[in-house]
């Protein structure tokens, strides 16, 4: 055994990440001229898929890598939608507002996340949900929004039909890229490496001088702009506000579904689960209430049997990593093998703590 | 003005009753149950379904539903609770709430999205008062469900305090394993904590049928009351829970005396406050605003 190999080599790059970062780019490119030649219901489907992403993905750097696990997300997404309503009611022009109204969202986040930050798993998590009904409540009392009634985006209505479909599939398709590149950016630098710290051990982190709130805060707000976001394009797309739809903490148990069936704490998980989610929906989204029993039952067993996700279980096994936040430690062993199937011994061994 | 905190107070009694099986589950089990609200509709469902279809009193029903709750809670803990609480804190939350999307969905199937209530099958009671003096009327059903509290807490309190199973909880609650060394078999212990919480819902459910109506997706508001009742009152004991209840329910009242949507906005802000006072004055860290009852009588 030579002395190069006898060292350990960490890794972060591969040659499968760099093809999948490759296959990246050229995904996001052809879905950036599929309007041409989709029909106008699979520009719509696509658009709810974009939208599907952000959230699991918002939810994700949440629950899978800042440990904190609410089940009161959907105040932002009903936020995201109320102050886009709002502020193009206000004159400004709709397609703006959507994400002048997130960045609201996410400026409002901040300070909330002072106080629900020094929460505690479970309390964090139905402290979020109590924030949301209250602010739904509080929604309902405006005018404008006529309690249960709702109202209209009706400022969009300048646009034709076509145009502002292929305007809202391309923002989402922007928007959906451009939180994914944020994160992924966060998650390879040095925030990441703390992050990483936090979500596999909080107190070890902070002995060892992780700015533990502070890296939490950053994800709580990343998360509640991008899912403020995705709330105001999913106006967009359906035009009418009834708060009651958007405050439902039904976008929450499709994000925990999501990301449960992705691969909780994974980069590429999420955008598997909502793929996932998205094709159950277009499939089972018909049967109505057994549609919902069947998600939560397989929430349920997820959370059981396969806690790690899809993606967590194939990356144990393969070792596969496209889009790698993370860095990982290849012993001698594994390099004199050349690149054979690493048995499950190894795998262990290289396992890439991220 | 009197005659609606005297309402507010009973009413603080059933916020009460729903509370302390979350509180006592949170504080033996480190475990919040989000479905916590749906199994009390689910209680309230199946004492509806004796009563209309097999001419069953709710509160004979109960000699049913509460064992069946037990059963539910035993097997809660069993195959859900306990596999996923060993993956960390985090599983259970996901857990929980998918059992209650999974409650929720099935009851809307099985009995549609009408509201029901137990009201029409326990007679007079549903609208019978007592007078009080200063022409205070005080509804029957208000007295007994906040009697049924305060029975409820105290037997709870004496059987953690005074039973040797009480004291095998406890034990197990501040440390499973040391627990473990001295003969107590802890999940035992988990899974009997967890019957008891479950029958405080089942008759938390009864009350919630008798005094107002419910809808397959009623769940969720009960939770969120349980979970604010137990937070405001979280002071250490099981009666902190009763005086939780009686707080957010009088916020409650007050809330709706200022708009005719302040019901729940007062309840929550309430909550709110309460959180934002103690966070302020408890430094920080704090460790859970749901502390042990046994801590304090321990």
């Amino acid at each position: 055994m030579s002395a190069v190999s006898s060292s350990p080599v960490i890794e972060r790059g591969t040659a499968t990440s760099r093809i999948a970062a490759v296959a990246v780019v050229i995904i996001i490119a052809l879905l950036a001229v599929a309007p041409q030649i989709l029909s106008a219901g699979a520009v719509d489907r696509m658009t709810a898929l974009f939208i599907y992403v952000i959230l699991a993905a918002m939810w994700n750097a949440l629950a899978g890598f800042g440990g904190l696990v609410s089940v009161g997300q959907q105040v932002f997404f009903g936020l995201g939608a109320y102050f886009a309503i709002r502020l193009a009611g206000a004159g400004l022009n709709p397609f703006a507002s959507l994400f002048v109204s997130a960045s609201i969202v996410g400026a409002i986040s901040w300070p909330l996340s002072l106080f629900m930050l020094r929460l505690r798993n479970g309390e964090f998590a139905i402290g979020m949900w109590v924030i949301a009904a209250l602010t739904h409540l509080l929604v309902n009392l405006d005018r404008l929004v006529q309690g249960e009634t709702g109202t209209s985006l009706i400022s969009l209505n300048v646009y034709d039909a076509s145009t502002r479909r292929a305007v809202i599939y391309w923002l989402a398709l922007a928007s959906m890229t451009a939180l994914l590149a944020i994160l992924f950016a966060l998650l390879r630098g040095s925030t990441g490496a703390a992050i990483r710290a936090i979500r596999d051990n909080e107190d070890a982190a902070a002995s060892v001088g992780v700015r533990v709130t502070g890296t939490k805060r950053l994800l709580f707000v990343l998360a509640a702009f991008g899912i403020g976001i995705a709330g105001a394009l999913w106006l967009a797309t359906s035009i009418t506000f009834q708060p009651k739809t958007y405050f439902n903490v039904q976008w929450t148990a499709y994000m925990i579904f999501m990301v449960l069936v992705g691969g909780i704490g994974t980069f590429e998980g999420a955008i598997l689960g909502a793929l996932v989610f998205f094709l159950i929906e277009t499939w089972f989204g018909g049967t109505g209430v057994w549609y919902l029993v069947g998600l939560g039952a397989t929430a349920v067993l997820f959370s059981l049997f396969l806690p790690r996700g899809l993606w967590g279980t194939i990356e144990e096994h393969s070792g596969l990593r496209l889009l790698p936040v993370g860095y990982r430690v290849r012993l001698p062993a594994d390099i004199a093998d050349g690149g054979t199937a690493p048995s499950p011994l190894q795998t262990t061994q290289h396992q890439e703590k991220a | 003005m009197s005659n609606q905190i005297i309402q507010g107070i009973l009413l603080g009694g059933y916020y009460a009753l729903i509370a302390c099986g979350l509180s006592f589950m949170f504080s033996v089990m480190r475990i919040i149950n989000l479905a916590h609200g749906s199994l009390a509709v689910f209680a309230a469902y199946a004492l509806w379904l004796l009563a209309s279809r097999f001419h069953v009193s709710p509160f004979l029903g109960l000699l049913i539903v509460l064992p069946l709750m037990a059963i539910i809670g035993w097997a809660l803990q069993r195959f859900l609770l306990e596999r996923s609480a060993r993956g960390g804190a985090l599983l259970p939350i996901l857990t929980t709430f998918g059992l209650a999307i999974v409650i929720d969905n099935m009851l809307f199937e099985q009995f549609g999205a009408d509201t029901r209530s137990l009201a029409p099958y326990i007679g007079s009671l549903s609208y019978d008062s007592w007078e009080w003096p200063g022409s205070i009327y005080v509804g029957k059903l208000a007295v007994i469900m906040f009697a049924t509290a305060v029975v409820l807490l105290g037997g709870l309190q004496l059987f953690l305090t005074r039973t040797r199973l009480g004291r095998s909880i406890r034990a197990t609650s501040e440390d499973p394993d040391t627990a473990g060394l001295v003969g107590v078999d802890a999940r035992r212990a988990n899974a009997i904590a967890a019957s008891i919480a479950m029958v405080t819902v089942g008759l938390a459910g009864a009350f919630l049928g008798m005094r107002a109506t419910f809808d397959p997706y009623a769940g969720a508001p009960q939770l969120l009351f349980a979970f604010e009742a137990a937070v405001i009152g979280g002071a250490g004991s099981l009666w902190g829970t009763l005086v939780g209840g009686i707080v957010l329910a009088l916020a409650q009242t007050l809330g709706a005396q200022v708009h005719p949507q302040g019901f729940l906005i007062g309840g929550h802000a309430v909550f709110l406050i309460v959180l934002f006072v103690r966070l302020s004055t408890s430094g920080l860290g704090l460790r859970g605003l749901l502390r042990l009852p046994s801590r304090s009588a321990s």
